[in-house]
């Protein structure tokens, strides 16, 4: 795939998948209101600024990217059979019995998917490894980890955001989806993180907020890393939960329910396409 | 062991680059050696066990071969779902070094005493667990490990320990125990720390004429079946010795297989350490003493497990 950016490619990536997360969540598995908050981060990583090969997933020279928001992984899934690391046709079986995809990532049999997730607070001490060892291996690749925000209430995600810093991984880059709502509600109600850039600039990251939704902007921030020297880089992506579909964006509810067959029908209008 | 294990470390280090060591903030006075050689492949995380954990998984995903080293529960209990779910389940090269097993910290404490860490790590899909008998082994095996694909826990005592092996007269390799004494009385299946205790109880034994078998099970999983099936066949009696708590560890793992074999009728007793927090306040020796996990206890167990076989006949 070509490094030149095309805005209308992502743009259309990222709509393929919002609608393939919603045929995949249609009636199971769900977690469709966390997959959309982070759709367009993966279009732009997937679409544009990952180094992969989808004809050599386990090229040793790959950039790495882990969703350590596990329970995004519709999203990932998509992106992931559209780039071509596996038929498209997986997809359908999301989270039946018996087929390749469970509802959080898994790299079992999943070219493409670095690490199994779904426990919180793992991917960053994950990508902090990797990211150590492409230092020490002097291999050039990026180590991308894509983080909840829920999952910063975890007492894992500050050691390893202690770590990486301390050890200058400027080949690392933690994304937050900051979509301000976690499994019991509110962020500010349930454990506040705020300030949430401050803190990881105090921690020795350098920082940068973006809109997580606009894909120019989480273009520039990809090519703009490491935002300090010898430091490692931070975007926090100030988003939506449910981020595409109306009666969805900004709504607890859509971390937990799969669209009925009505919702789907809504949805799939408002997403603009009949796949 | 820790010396034995730290030697072996440097001497691989020399001819392999990619092992790494990673300490969480523990092993003063003994990983200077491999600091001062291998600045490179050494890591101090901090205190921070999942991140330790974490770290290593990722850096074995990228193709390193990664000592995670600590002491007492530290790198396995409390960072126990990163161990599950981002060593095991990646299938990752990370090697697991926990100095103090059993009692070895005895007048540290609770928090201290290492009881439960065989049940915990033997129950994880993948896993290899290894409590070496003596420095001889605990060389042996660091070496086995380095070149044994996936995850594994290696369980050590401190320093001092007795030596039991020649080391030019043993032959070691992970998953099959090494018979120290020959017998066909009864067998004593002794791993880590209880090795040495074991060869002095058949010592003591072969006195009163009583003929012991002792095999070190360094390995508890995967489990030496064909050397425990032997020992119930060939012996009347068989008496597992541990410095862990008597559930999950060698006596269960050894009692699950005979339980479903055919040989389930040979006299069985576990020695271990009761399923409870140590209140008593004491060293390694005096709580071995206290729970009778030393020489004159075991005799004392050995002897009643006989009394019992013959009183079947």
């Amino acid at each position: 795939m070509s490094n030149e950016f095309n805005l209308q490619n992502c743009g259309n990536l990222a709509s393929t998948i919002r609608r393939h997360v919603l045929r995949m969540t249609h009636r199971k598995g769900s977690h469709i209101g966390s997959c959309y908050s982070i759709v367009d981060l993966i279009a732009v990583l997937y679409g544009n600024s990952l180094r992969v090969d989808p004809n050599q997933p386990k090229w040793p020279g790959r950039d790495r990217f882990i969703l350590s928001k596990g329970h995004g992984c519709a999203a990932l899934y998509a992106a992931l059979a559209e780039r071509g690391f596996f038929p498209l046709a997986w997809l359908d079986t999301f989270y039946e019995n018996g087929a390749h995809l469970p509802s959080h990532a898994t790299h079992w049999g999943v070219p493409g998917v670095e690490a199994s997730t779904g426990s919180l607070g793992h991917g960053l001490a994950l990508a902090c490894g990797m990211a150590l060892a492409g230092k020490r291996g002097g291999s050039a690749y990026g180590v991308f980890a894509l983080l909840s925000d829920g999952e910063c209430d975890e007492g894992s995600t500050w050691e390893a955001a202690l770590f990486a810093p301390h050890h200058q991984l400027d080949n690392l880059v933690a994304i937050v989806d900051y979509n301000k709502i976690q499994s019991l509600g509110r962020v500010t109600e349930v454990l506040d993180l705020e300030p949430f850039g401050a803190k990881w600039q105090s921690f020795g990251w350098g920082v940068r907020e973006i809109n997580g939704h606009d894909l120019a902007e989480i273009r520039e921030a990809l090519i703009s890393v490491p935002f300090e020297r010898d430091r490692p880089s931070c975007i926090i992506a100030h988003t939506v939960k449910g981020k595409g579909v109306s009666f969805m964006e900004d709504k607890l509810l859509w971390h937990y329910r799969a669209p009925n067959d009505e919702e789907f029908e809504k949805a799939l209008l408002e997403l603009g396409g009949s796949k | 062991m820790r010396p034995a294990f730290i030697r072996t470390l440097v001497e691989l280090a020399q001819k392999d680059d990619r092992i790494n060591l990673l300490v969480g903030d523990l092993g003063f006075g003994l990983v200077e050696p491999f600091v001062q050689q291998f600045p490179n492949q050494f890591t101090n995380v901090g205190v921070a066990e999942q991140n330790l954990t974490g770290i290593a998984a990722g850096m074995a995903m990228c193709g390193k071969i990664v000592f995670a080293y600590s002491i007492a529960n530290f790198p396995t209990l409390r960072c126990l779902e990163h161990i599950r779910n981002d060593v095991c389940n990646h299938n990752a090269d990370v090697k697991i070094v926990s100095v103090g097993g059993g009692l070895n910290y005895g007048a540290l404490g609770v928090t201290h005493h290492t009881t439960e860490d065989v049940a915990v790590m033997r129950a994880l899909p993948g896993m290899t667990v290894v409590a070496p008998g003596d420095p001889v082994e605990t060389a042996f095996a660091t070496h086995a490990l380095a070149e044994h694909t996936g995850p594994a826990y290696m369980r050590l005592g401190k320093a001092g320990e007795p030596l039991v092996h020649d080391p030019d007269h043993v032959s070691f390799r992970l998953g099959k125990a090494i018979t120290v004494r020959k017998g066909d009385d009864l067998t004593l299946i002794a791993t880590g720390t209880m090795l040495y205790s074991a060869v002095k109880v058949a010592d003591r034994l072969s006195q009163e004429g009583i003929n012991a078998r002792v095999l070190s099970m360094h390995t508890i999983k995967p489990l030496d079946d064909e050397a425990v099936l032997a020992a119930a066949k060939e012996t009347r009696a068989i008496l597992t010795l541990e410095e862990h708590s008597i559930l999950g560890g060698l006596g269960s793992a050894v009692a699950e297989l005979l339980a479903e074999s055919c040989e389930s009728r040979v006299a069985f007793k576990r020695l271990g350490i009761p399923n409870a927090f140590i209140r008593e306040v004491g060293n390694q020796d005096y709580l071995k003493d206290f729970y009778s996990l030393n020489v004159e206890g075991i005799l004392k167990a050995a002897v009643v497990v006989m009394d019992t076989v013959r009183a079947r006949q």
